[in-house]
C-alpha cells in the first residue's frame, strides 16, 4: 500500500528527477550552450509541477456548456501562470544565447574554463 | 477614482510604457532626456505615495477593477514606500548623472535601447515592491533581472559578458526556486495573494509542502539578493558593468530581493508555522555574520576600486539580513534603515567612482595616485560617502548601525557577540575605506601622468555631491526614513494592521 501510494505520485517523481537533471547540467557542464540547455530542462520541471497540481480527476477544460450540469473542471489558473512562466523562460533563454554569441565573438570560445583563463 | 488612487499602478506603468517610446528617440541626447524625465516622474510618484503612507493611509489598488483575492492587487504600505523611495531615487539620480558617462561607454546608436532597458529595470523593481501577489512578484523579478543582464553587458568591457552569464544562470535558478515555492504554497492554500495566503496558511493541515516551499523561497530569494555564500555572481557583475549601471544596481537591485524575502517570510511563514521564527534565525543569522566578516576581510585585500566596493556590498547585505534575522521590531527597523542608508552611501561611492573613471582608465588602487590633486571635489565626496559606509556619527550609516546594535542587544544571549561582530566589521570598513583614501590622497602619481586640475563634468559632480550631502542630512535628520522603517516593523512583526 505504502509503495503504491508513493508510485501514485509519479508525476511529482518525474518533476524531482527532471529538476535535478537540469540543475546537474547547469552546475557540471563546462560548455555554455549545454549550461543553457540544462537551465531549460530545470525550468521545464517546474512547468510539470504546476500542470500536475491543476489536474482534477475526470476534469475537462473549463468551458461552461449549456445543458450539461455538474461538470468537473481542471483548475485553469496554474495553466495560465505557467504560460507566463514559459514566456519568461523563453526570453531568458534567448538572452542567454545572445550572451553566448557575444562571448564567442569576443573570446573565440564558449568553454567556461578557457574563458576564465583568457582574462 | 481620483488621480492619487492610481499612483500605485502609475509607479509601474510610467517607466514601463516610457521604455518603448524611448527606443524611438534616436537623435543624440533625446533618449537620455526622455529616460530622465520618466525616472524623475516615478520618483515624484514614490514621494507622493510615501507622503500618503506617512499620513496613515495604505494605498491598495485592484488591477482592472477585480477585487483582491481574485484580481491582482497592488499595495503600498510603509515598507514598500521606503523601498520605492530608494529604488526610484537611485534610478532618477543615476539617470540624471548618466549622460556624460554613458556617452563615453555606450555607442550613440545603442543608447536609446540602453535607456529603454534601464527603464524596464526600474519598472520591474518598482513592480516587485508594489505588488501584493506572489506570482506577480516573480514576473516583475524576471523583468528587472532580464533588464539588468542587458544593462551590465552593455558596456565596452568584455569581462562583463562571462560575469553576466553567471548572473543569468544563478538569477534564473533563484527565480525558479521562488516559483517552485509559490507553486507549493498555491497547491496547499489555493491563493496567490499575500494577504490571503497569510490568512489561509494557518488552516493547512499537511505542513510538509509548506516547509519545502519556505526552503525554496528563502534560498531562491537569497540567491537573487546575493546573500553570502550565494553572492558569487555579484562582485564581477558590478565590477565590469558600465559605471552608471553599477550606481543604479548596487543601490537598489539586491535590496529589492531582500525586501521580498523579509516581507514574504514575516507575512506568510512566521507566526503561522510553529518554530519558524527560530528556524529563520538559525538559517539567516550565521549566513549574515559569515557574510559580514568574510566579505569585509576580502574587501580589505582587494586591489580594484570597483570590486572592493562591490565586495563590501555583500557585507552590507549581511547587515540587512542580520537585522531581519532577529525577527523583532527593532531588528526590522534596523534592516529597513540600513537598506535606505546603504543605498545612499554605496550609490554615492559608485557615483564618485564614475567621476574618477573620467580621468583614470584603470581603476586599480595602485593606479589612482595623485587623484586628490586632480579631482579634489570628487575625492572629497568619496570620503564623505565612505565615512557614511563605515558608520561615523553624523552620517546616515551611523543611524542604521546604531539601530542594529540596539536590536542585537535586545536579542538576548547572543547580543554581545553580535555587537562585537558589528564593531569588528566596522573596523574592517575603516581599513578598506582608508586604503582608498591612501591611494587617492597620499600615493605618488605615476611618473608620466599629468597632475593638472581636471574635475569630472559638472552634471555628474553635482549629483555626486547631492548624494554625499544627503548622507550627512539623513545622518542628522533621519526622521523621514525612520518613520517609514518604524511603520514597516510595526506592520511586519508588531501585528499592526
Amino acid at each position: 500500500m505504502k509503495l503504491l501510494e508513493l508510485l501514485g505520485y509519479y508525476n511529482y517523481w518525474v518533476f524531482a528527477v527532471v529538476l535535478t537533471v537540469g540543475l546537474y547540467a547547469v552546475i557540471r557542464k563546462r560548455n555554455l550552450i549545454k549550461k543553457l540547455i540544462g537551465l531549460s530542462i530545470f525550468q521545464s520541471a517546474v512547468f510539470l509541477l504546476y500542470i500536475t497540481m491543476d489536474k482534477v480527476e475526470g476534469g475537462t477544460a473549463p468551458i461552461i456548456q449549456k445543458g450539461v450540469p455538474d461538470q468537473v473542471f481542471s483548475n485553469p489558473l496554474p495553466q495560465v501562470l505557467i504560460l507566463t512562466a514559459i514566456v519568461v523562460g523563453v526570453s531568458t533563454l534567448a538572452l542567454g544565447l545572445a550572451m553566448v554569441v557575444r562571448i564567442k565573438e569576443s573570446y573565440g570560445t564558449i568553454e567556461e574554463h578557457e574563458i576564465l583563463g583568457a582574462d | 477614482m481620483t488621480f492619487m488612487e492610481h499612483l500605485p499602478a502609475l509607479q509601474v506603468v510610467v517607466p514601463m510604457l516610457s521604455a518603448p517610446l524611448i527606443v524611438l528617440l534616436q537623435p543624440r541626447g533625446l533618449a537620455w532626456a526622455g529616460a530622465t524625465a520618466a525616472g524623475l516622474a516615478s520618483f515624484a510618484i514614490a514621494i507622493a505615495l510615501a507622503m500618503a503612507v506617512l499620513d496613515g493611509q495604505t494605498q491598495v489598488y485592484a488591477m482592472g477593477g477585480w477585487a483582491a483575492p481574485y484580481g491582482i492587487a497592488l499595495e503600498v504600505d510603509a515598507f514598500s514606500a521606503l523601498v520605492l523611495l530608494l529604488v526610484t531615487g537611485a534610478g532618477a539620480a543615476a539617470l540624471l548623472a548618466a549622460r556624460v558617462s554613458v556617452d563615453r561607454q555606450i555607442e550613440p546608436e545603442r543608447q536609446p535601447l540602453f535607456y529603454a532597458a534601464w527603464l524596464l529595470g526600474l519598472a520591474g523593481l518598482a513592480g516587485i515592491v508594489v505588488s501584493a501577489d506572489a506570482f506577480n512578484i516573480f514576473v516583475f523579478m524576471e523583468i528587472s533581472s532580464l533588464a539588468s543582464y542587458i544593462l551590465i553587458a552593455g558596456g565596452p568591457d568584455r569581462r562583463a559578458l562571462p560575469a553576466v552569464f553567471k548572473y543569468l544562470i544563478m538569477g534564473t535558478i533563484g527565480a525558479t526556486f521562488y516559483l517552485i515555492g509559490v507553486g507549493l504554497i498555491y497547491m496547499m492554500t489555493g491563493t496567490l495573494n499575500l494577504a490571503d495566503m497569510q490568512a489561509r496558511i494557518g488552516d493547512v493541515v499537511a505542513l510538509n509542502p509548506i516547509l519545502v516551499a519556505a526552503g525554496f523561497i528563502t534560498i531562491g530569494l537569497a540567491l537573487k539578493a546575493a546573500v553570502f555564500p550565494l553572492h558569487v555572481w555579484l562582485p564581477n557583475a558590478y565590477t565590469h558593468a558600465p559605471h552608471m549601471v553599477t550606481v543604479f544596481l548596487a543601490a537598489c537591485a539586491t535590496k529589492v530581493a531582500l525586501y521580498v524575502l523579509i516581507r514574504f517570510d514575516s507575512m506568510v511563514f512566521q507566526d503561522r508555522l510553529s518554530d519558524h521564527e527560530f528556524q529563520f534565525t538559525l538559517f539567516a543569522l550565521p549566513l549574515a555574520v559569515l557574510g559580514i566578516l568574510v566579505a569585509s576581510s576580502v574587501a580589505m585585500f582587494e586591489g580594484h576600486l570597483k570590486r572592493l566596493l562591490a565586495t563590501s556590498s555583500v557585507a552590507q547585505i549581511g547587515y540587512i539580513l542580520l537585522g531581519a534575522s532577529f525577527v523583532s521590531e527593532a531588528g526590522i527597523t534596523a534592516s529597513a534603515m540600513h537598506m535606505f542608508n546603504h543605498a545612499l552611501a554605496k550609490g554615492g561611492l559608485f557615483l564618485a567612482v564614475a567621476c574618477l573613471a573620467f580621468h583614470f582608465r584603470d581603476l586599480r588602487l595602485s593606479e589612482l595616485g595623485g587623484a586628490a590633486r586632480r579631482m579634489p571635489l570628487t575625492c572629497a565626496a568619496l570620503v564623505v560617502c565612505g565615512l557614511s559606509l563605515i558608520g561615523v556619527p553624523g552620517t546616515a550609516g551611523f543611524i542604521s548601525k546604531w539601530l542594529l546594535i540596539t536590536a542585537a542587544l535586545e536579542s538576548g544571549l547572543w547580543g554581545w557577540s553580535l555587537v562585537a561582530v558589528i564593531l569588528v566589521s566596522s573596523l574592517m570598513a575603516v581599513v578598506y575605506i582608508w586604503r582608498i583614501v591612501e591611494a587617492l590622497y597620499f600615493q605618488q602619481a605615476s611618473a608620466e601622468g599629468d597632475t593638472s586640475f581636471a574635475e569630472a563634468p559638472l552634471q555628474l559632480l553635482l549629483v555626486t555631491w547631492a548624494v554625499a550631502l544627503l548622507n550627512i542630512f539623513f545622518g542628522l535628520f533621519p526622521h523621514l526614513p525612520l518613520a517609514l522603517a518604524n511603520g514597516s516593523a510595526a506592520l511586519l512583526v508588531g501585528g499592526a494592521p
